[in-house]
């Protein structure tokens, strides 16, 4: 039973200054990890909207856009940039879940009417060479300037009015999916969206 | 054993990727470039030398019953300690290597040090030890990640080698060519070594 006491003894101070020693390196990588954080939002933010001079991370609003199979709300927030207090265009990211192999997270940009200003794949883990080509500019660059109303959101393949990627149909028939749906929920909510208070605080 | 040979074990004759095969799920999966081999490995030596100093500082007083949990919890603190400073001022590289990082605590090889020398040699030889297995294996990930990116996208470290005309040889940077790379580069060891003999 001496033993046992031994053994657990060690044991706790070894785990205790592990514990002493992590809580430290968290404390001084907190804000520089937040502020990366921050950063690569305002990346993808700037990359979809059109020109702003407020901070869209700062000025932004919630929405419940559904709920997943356990029935958990699932959230999206929007971005709002405005320049020279006017509101030039509204960013929001788009999850697909039916990509090649897991989630294709998606930034859309969106001016007041609901028409594309751009688009940035934020994640993905589709197939190197074939599906990732979703991030290569001229498959971006079909975006800009197609709403709701003056294109068809199916990929060419489908009878849409899409390109998709030579061997790889299914990554650009999810993001043009999820962008779909995503514009839908726009058009919906748009009053909203568009003149709701913002939420405050930091991201 | 001299100290110079500690190290240099690790390099070649001892190396944990191309001679022990050890820790060789990061290996496979993360040498899609010879940048994210670099950071992978560089990230398994840091873990490797400070768990190597540790357990040797202490192997008298963990006793022998609970060597294996000191040491994953020893080996875990390390892990986590890299990806939070990875996270904090290497954003783009831990974006690229993901999940592999937390991994690293289950890597064999750092376990296998630990436990096989570092937990029975003074500190001198347990730091060349680790510094020389991190080498080593540092130097097998960027091998392997020079030549599939080499192959697999035309670049190296970034910089196009062959000129626009050249048509990526896909099947290097996905799963298979891991494996196909890595016994091409065993069988071009075990090729140098009986010629040595």
């Amino acid at each position: 039973m001496k033993d046992i006491r031994r053994l657990a003894l060690v044991l706790t101070l070894i785990a205790a200054t592990a514990g002493l020693v992590l809580s430290l390196v968290e404390q001084v990588t907190r804000a520089p990890i937040a502020e990366q954080r921050r950063q690569e939002t305002l990346r993808a933010l700037s990359a979809v909207l059109p020109a702003f001079d407020n901070q869209p991370d700062a000025d932004t609003l919630t929405l419940v856009v559904g709920s997943d199979r356990k029935g958990k709300p699932i959230e999206r927030t929007f971005y709002r940039g405005r320049l020279a207090g006017e509101l030039s265009g509204v960013a929001f990211a788009v999850t697909a879940p039916d990509g090649y192999s897991g989630d294709i997270v998606v930034m859309v940009g969106a001016d007041p009417q609901g028409t594309v200003t751009g688009m940035a794949i934020l994640r993905h883990a589709e197939t190197p060479g074939l599906g990732d080509k979703i991030e290569d500019d001229w498959f971006r660059a079909q975006f800009p300037g197609k709403n709701l109303d003056n294109a068809d959101w199916r990929v060419k393949k489908d009878g849409g009015g899409f390109d998709e990627i030579t061997g790889a149909t299914i990554s650009p028939r999810a993001v043009v999916g999820a962008m779909r749906q995503g514009l839908e929920f726009f058009r919906a909510q748009k009053t909203q969206i568009l003149s709701a208070p913002a939420e405050g605080g930091s991201p | 054993m001299n100290l110079q040979d500690e190290f240099t074990k690790g390099l070649w004759r001892d190396n944990p990727v191309f001679k022990l095969l050890l820790g060789l799920c990061p290996v496979l999966a993360v040498t899609t470039s010879a940048e994210n081999g670099l950071g992978m490995g560089l990230a398994t030596t840091f873990v490797l030398l400070c768990s190597n100093i540790v357990v040797s500082l202490l192997r008298k007083v963990i006793p022998s019953k609970v060597r294996i949990p000191s040491f994953i919890v020893i080996i875990a603190s390390f892990v986590t300690v890299v990806q939070l400073t990875m996270e904090a001022y290497l954003y783009d590289l831990h974006k690229a290597l993901g999940i592999f990082i937390p991994l690293i605590v289950v890597n064999c090889l750092i376990l296998g040090r630990a436990e096989a020398f570092a937990s029975k040699q003074p500190l001198r030889g347990a730091l060349i030890d680790g510094l020389g297995m991190g080498l080593g294996f540092t130097l097998a990930l960027f091998v392997l990640g020079g030549v599939r990116e080499i192959f697999g996208a035309g670049t190296l470290l970034g910089v196009s080698l062959f000129g626009g005309a050249y048509q990526p040889f896909l099947l290097m940077i996905l799963p298979p060519g891991a494996f196909i790379t890595l016994g091409f580069l065993l069988a071009g060891m075990n090729r140098i070594e009986s010629a040595r003999r």
